[in-house]
């Protein structure tokens, strides 16, 4: 059988997801107070402190993959509790509140063994500002059925469409896994590309390289139904 | 003036269709912007781009301006300087001076839109005219560390609208209304950021005598105490100690400004007769401006307080290496060591010239770094599709909104 052109049980529509940034207002100086305010913050801050770099930094990410992690280490200091922070294995948690309580704990547990770092704080002006991400879903005009149109459309849409399907979807909508490899599986009923870009850590991609990584596993599986 | 199809070129189709999918969202309703002036300063340089695009989108927008005298924009510049934390002999009757022009105001400008679009301080008071309709303040000053007095002042007209828009987190009070965070933009395809031919830039070097054999440490802004000119100068002189360099200070004043030529005065006299410190006074002249960029070596923005510093953003566009203030909106453009170098001193600002200068390698690698961030995120058209997520929300509370 030809799978090049086998055309799926359901088509998949790209959305697109633009964001507006919301101020809380919400400011921290210290330790004690970022883990205070983390606990009663909305799950969109926590979504957006753990997300914003990957789409202001699109080609070279110079930051640690979190807004915490950042400032913990470069205006507090805190270097060991930075790097602890910013190797939080996003891409393990389904939901925000599980994810919030991660970092939570790894604040509260580093705390405990430094107590003295309880003592440091951000002078005026460098204070950690809690942000939120309000996220608008538009269904773009691209939808598609079979695994060359789903490639061609990968190539030209925004990065936003890609974030969307790939993070937002699966992360802050709890679908569990990302949209991408659920049409694979389930519509195209291919488990291997599937399960391809599913093993892709998203997180320690740029969105650009994110795009490549998924069209060159895309074009090699066409090769490979070709041949079969 | 560019047509929204024009920057497909740079952003992409897709950035476009995007645009055209959120304009269809707002049918049917009408924007009022209002500010104080229509020429000079950076409010007004944003609403001349993007008035005529969100129209040509399809999103009824209108412009209007409020009135006020030489005594009201007195008054209202020593709000704006002490919004920046200056200290400022602000008097009951200072207040009355604003009061009485926002009340003639008030009775004068019409108000039709379906969102009240409402720019910093001067015409805050027209929130008196609401009914029914949607009020949004966007504030582009530094408010990081405000006059108690001043800010108490303006809190109590803030409180009254829908939402309020600031340029960067640190700008954010905590208020009883909704808040976003929207940075401005530059237009890459406006006058001031748009490749010039080479013989354009070499007309606007003969003109003003800057040479080609010294290196250019160039700062583009309005004469105006709060960009530091004269820390600017004490700079350049700590740089020429060890490196044979020129300075370019240039820029205009603002029509709602009236310290600007006395600022220029200062600096004239501070710069004394030295013949590698270029002043510049070229109000409104966006070639030239650009073209000054293109031929810098480095660019400095020293300022004390920025709204944000859009000169930055446009050096940045240039690949230009910039040594900027820790201050304001700089630091969301400027990442230390990764699209520049990041200063909260003369002697600093000195010694990263000085960096700068003598590395061209990793001056070129951070001006090219500085392109792809502004370009990913500092662009009229990302400008454009907040305003418009900005309008969408007024009439959506919830987090995630499907359209």
């Amino acid at each position: 059988m030809n799978m090049v052109l086998a055309k799926a049980e359901e088509s998949f529509r790209f959305m697109t997801r633009l964001h507006l940034t919301e101020l809380t207002g919400l400011k921290a100086s210290t330790l004690k107070k970022m883990a205070a305010i983390l606990k009663k913050v909305p799950g969109s801050c926590i979504y957006h402190h753990t997300h914003r770099f990957l789409q202001q930094h699109q080609h070279i990410s110079p930051e640690p993959p979190n807004d915490f992690a950042y400032w913990v280490a470069n205006i507090l200091g805190e270097e060991e509790l930075g790097e602890r922070l910013a190797s939080i294995d996003v891409v393990q948690f389904t939901t925000i509140r599980h994810l919030r309580e991660k970092i939570i704990q790894t604040i509260e547990n580093y705390l405990a063994t430094h107590p003295l770092s309880s003592k440091r704080f951000a002078e005026a002006g460098d204070e950690f500002h809690f942000i939120k991400s309000v996220s608008f879903i538009i269904p773009t005009k691209y939808e598609v059925s079979d695994l060359v149109e789903f490639k061609d459309v990968l190539k030209k849409i925004t990065a936003d469409s890609i974030y969307f399907h790939i993070f937002e979807s699966r992360l802050r909508l709890g679908k569990k896994e990302n949209d991408f490899s659920n049409w694979f599986e389930h519509a195209l009923r291919d488990k291997p590309l599937a399960g391809s870009i599913a093993r892709l850590d998203p997180y320690t991609h740029t969105m650009e390289e994110l795009r490549e990584a998924i069209i060159r596993l895309i074009e090699k599986r066409i090769i490979s139904n070709g041949k079969n | 003036m560019a047509k929204i199809d024009d920057y497909i070129s740079i952003t992409g189709q897709s950035t476009v269709d995007e645009l055209r999918l959120l304009a269809e969202k707002l049918q049917g309703k009408v924007v009022q912007t209002i500010n104080s002036t229509a020429v000079g300063g950076g409010v007004a340089e944003i609403l001349n781009q993007m008035v005529p695009l969100l129209k040509e989108l399809g999103v009824d927008t209108h412009w209007d301006l409020i009135k006020g005298g030489m005594e009201f924009f007195d008054v209202t510049k020593k709000i704006h300087n002490a919004l920046h934390g200056r200290a400022e002999n602000i008097t009951q009757r200072d207040f009355d001076i604003f009061m009485e022009t926002s009340q003639r105001n008030i009775e004068e400008v019409k108000i039709y839109g379906d969102i009240v679009f409402i720019h910093d301080p001067q015409p805050i008071g027209l929130i008196k005219k609401k009914s029914g309709n949607k009020w949004i303040w966007r504030c582009h000053v530094d408010v990081s560390s405000p006059d108690k007095k001043v800010w108490q002042f303006l809190h109590d007209f803030i409180s009254q609208y829908d939402a309020a828009v600031f340029s960067a987190p640190s700008f954010s009070p905590v208020l009883p209304i909704r808040q976003f965070l929207i940075s401005p933009s530059i237009d890459p395809l406006s006058d001031k950021n748009k490749e010039l031919p080479v013989e354009t830039i070499k007309e606007v070097q003969d003109k003003y005598g800057i040479v080609q054999d010294k290196p250019i440490i160039t700062q583009i802004s309005r004469f105006d105490r709060l960009k530091d000119p004269i820390g600017v100068i004490e700079a350049y002189r700590l740089v020429k100690k060890y490196i044979d360099c020129q300075l370019v200070l240039a820029g205009g004043t603002a029509s709602d400004d009236p310290e600007g030529i006395e600022v220029f005065e200062e600096v004239k006299e501070q710069a004394k007769d030295d013949p590698d410190i270029h002043i510049l006074m070229m109000p409104h002249n966006n070639i030239e401006v650009n073209a000054l960029q293109r031929i810098s070596t480095v660019i400095l923005q020293k300022s004390l307080k920025e709204g944000f510093g859009l000169t930055v953003a446009e050096a940045l566009w240039k690949s230009k290496p910039v040594v900027a203030a820790n201050v304001g909106g700089i630091p969301l453009q400027v990442k230390h060591k990764y699209s520049g170098l990041l200063c909260h001193s003369v002697e600093g600002a000195a010694f990263a010239i000085k960096q700068l200068l003598n590395n061209p390698g990793y001056a070129r690698k951070l001006g090219e770094s500085g392109r792809e961030h502004i370009k990913n995120n500092y662009l009229l058209t990302r400008h454009l599709r907040d305003y418009m997520l900005l309008f969408l929300s007024l009439y959506h509370g919830e987090d995630i909104v499907y359209l």
